[in-house]
């Protein structure tokens, strides 16, 4: 690994948490997270690729782990993760690299259109993850589960549009990715 | 010594250095050129930051190919943006980044003495990135001097810094032990120097003494 | 938040970072499945009484603790309307216990000591190819971007406001373009500095 490598995992990681600071505005009474966080996941994965995205989203939840309170409403810890929503969490580095390995497929056609494809693609990830961990740790029934996080999909979806368009700015801007066939 | 031989470098398929034969021997030697000449790609070769498309930098008979590590320890490199060099979130912290692996009571008096060269003493647990501009500088210097290269090379060590924090730092270039290659548009800066290099469209110019040299780099730029 | 050390020589300042950072690790998890108003109020009351044996300033206390404020009043907001005052409280109280006893461990903790218990706990896994000095160098430049981050987007901001632009999320685009070249510009000087990565 490169030591740019290095820096621009670090960078995405500290981008996670700065977002922890924001509240998600759109969703000002969800039961749960209010987060701005699943833009950082989707960023990670759009603007560094699979590898450095996925690396920056494990890194973020080792700080997580490790106790320092870098979740919305300065959460973090083991209990969180064990926690209902700490399939999400622990989601994001799979939905990281997941958006990163479909953006190098796509590099060379990426557009607003296909970013759309990937990050919708992430935001899937983190619910099949997410959702099932969630029904389980709350004791929940599935379908009960899914009609808790339906909450969350109109947020979720404007989420995926605003990291689309920001990732084919940047894209034009400050490309990192290389493609993969 | 630092010695180039043949070296081309090419980003993509624009060249920026086109065949540059050098012997760096001086104490102080100054690089000047208009934005875009080559100048930090020149900078960078020279510590194995970056390997020449062509031909070969060797220092003190380390080719930067294959010693890049040894190189670097060799040679020093102080950026432009103190803000980029800066590692570690406090100033102790910072300087001590390069020397791990070394015994602590060791590794604390190299910071402790570094600081002090640097006027930095009693800042050590200050936020690294809080500091001004000038102090900033003087802690990246502090941080590579504690590395004990042989050569340290400055991209535009000056530019981002007001009046009195550039005098201060002119100051630590001229007075401190090691030997320095300065790039630089802060002619003053470079006005008592051993030799000084013009580059321009990727070629060295001219390579003779400060005043002759800044002579032709304004003749350039006013033709340019 | 990811505050900075403030030295010092108390008990808490003497004890391992490991140790600190294990019993955060159990305090916070435990606290997590507390619901008892008056254990988590006594909770508090004893984080907040360690500040004093470490010798805290009650003003450093503040200033490290305030960025999570708004965003723990919604939550509170919002378990209040949608559950009960006491599930509101509940929660209020969990996230200042972890948030004052986290903030408790960077502020006795020097940064460098931290990151070497993180390596010393991820050694085991060196088997597997993972490199703990490298996790440690990742966390230390986290903690140095964070403040950078902040610093450029008000930057970035100032910049639009300047052009006439309200707050857009056109923001995101220069900010991200603005960092990465930061870190790039950071990885250099990490090779500069004798860090010497695989690759070479």
């Amino acid at each position: 690994m490169r030591s740019k490598d290095l820096a621009q995992i670090a960078l995405f990681a500290a981008l996670m948490v700065v977002l922890g600071f924001i509240p998600a505005v759109e969703l000002p009474l969800a039961p749960a997270p209010l987060t701005s966080q699943t833009v950082g996941v989707l960023l990670a994965g759009s603007i560094l690729g699979a590898r450095r995205g996925g690396l920056a989203l494990l890194l973020f939840d080792l700080l997580v782990v490790v106790g320092l309170p870098v979740l919305p409403g300065g959460r973090g810890g083991l209990g969180v993760i064990l926690g209902p929503t700490g399939g999400f969490i622990l989601a994001w580095p799979v939905a990281a690299f997941v958006v990163g390995l479909l953006t190098e497929r796509l590099w060379h056609r990426y557009n607003l259109g296909t970013a759309l494809a990937c990050n919708a693609v992430g935001t899937l990830t983190i619910y099949a993850i997410g959702i099932p961990w969630s029904a389980v740790v709350a004791h929940l029934p599935a379908w009960r589960a899914i009609e808790v996080s339906a909450v969350y999909v109109p947020g979720d979806i404007i989420k995926l549009i605003i990291c689309s368009v920001v990732a084919v700015r940047v894209r034009r801007a400050y490309p990192l990715i290389e493609a993969r066939t | 010594m630092i010695e180039l031989s043949g070296v081309r470098h090419r980003y993509q398929d624009r060249e920026v250095l086109g065949g540059i034969d050098l012997r760096l021997t001086e104490r102080r030697i100054g690089v000047v050129g208009l934005n875009g000449s080559g100048k930090s790609t020149f900078a960078r070769l020279l510590n194995g930051l970056l390997i020449p498309s062509a031909g070969t930098v060797t220092v003190d008979g380390l080719d930067t190919r294959r010693d890049g590590p040894k190189v670097r320890r060799r040679v020093g490199f102080v950026f432009q943006d103190p803000d980029v060099q800066i590692v570690m979130p406090t100033v102790a912290e910072d300087v001590a980044f390069g020397l791990r692996g070394l015994p602590k009571p060791e590794v604390n008096a190299k910071v402790k003495a570094a600081l002090a060269e640097y006027g930095l003493s009693g800042y050590e647990d200050h936020a690294a990135h809080l500091l001004s501009g000038g102090q900033k500088q003087m802690l990246a210097m502090a941080s590579i001097t504690v590395l004990n290269p042989s050569t340290i090379v400055f991209d535009e060590p000056t530019t981002l810094l007001d009046l009195r924090n550039r005098q201060r730092i002119a100051d630590r270039i001229k007075t401190m032990p090691q030997d320095a290659i300065v790039i630089s548009h802060d002619l003053d800066l470079l006005a008592d120097f051993d030799r000084v290099l013009v580059i321009h469209e990727g070629k060295i110019v001219a390579d003779c003494l400060p005043e002759a040299a800044i002579e032709k780099y304004v003749a350039i730029a006013e033709t340019t | 938040m990811l505050g900075l050390h403030h030295p010092g020589h108390s008990p808490l300042h003497r004890s391992p970072a490991g140790v600190k950072l294990l019993t955060l690790l159990a305090v916070s998890t435990v606290v997590f499945f507390l619901e008892d108003l008056r254990i988590l109020a006594g909770g508090l009351l004893l984080a907040g009484s360690l500040y004093a044996v470490a010798g805290i300033p009650w003003r450093t206390a503040v200033r490290q603790s305030t960025a999570v404020v708004p965003v723990t009043l919604l939550f509170m907001a919002a378990q209040w309307v949608l559950v009960s005052w006491h599930a509101a409280a509940a929660i209020g109280l969990r996230i200042a216990v972890v948030v004052l006893l986290a903030n408790l461990v960077t502020l006795t903790t020097p940064t460098s000591d931290m990151i070497t218990a993180v390596e010393r706990a991820l050694g085991p896994l060196r088997r597997f190819g993972l490199r703990p000095e490298r996790v440690g160098l990742a966390i230390a430049l986290t903690i140095r971007f964070v403040p950078v981050i902040a610093e450029q987007a008000r930057l970035v901001r100032q910049a639009q406001r300047a052009r006439g632009v309200r707050f857009s999320l056109a923001f995101l685009t220069p900010l991200l373009v603005r960092t990465l070249r930061m870190a790039d510009g950071l990885g250099e000087a990490l090779d500069a500095r004798g860090w010497e990565s695989s690759a070479q």
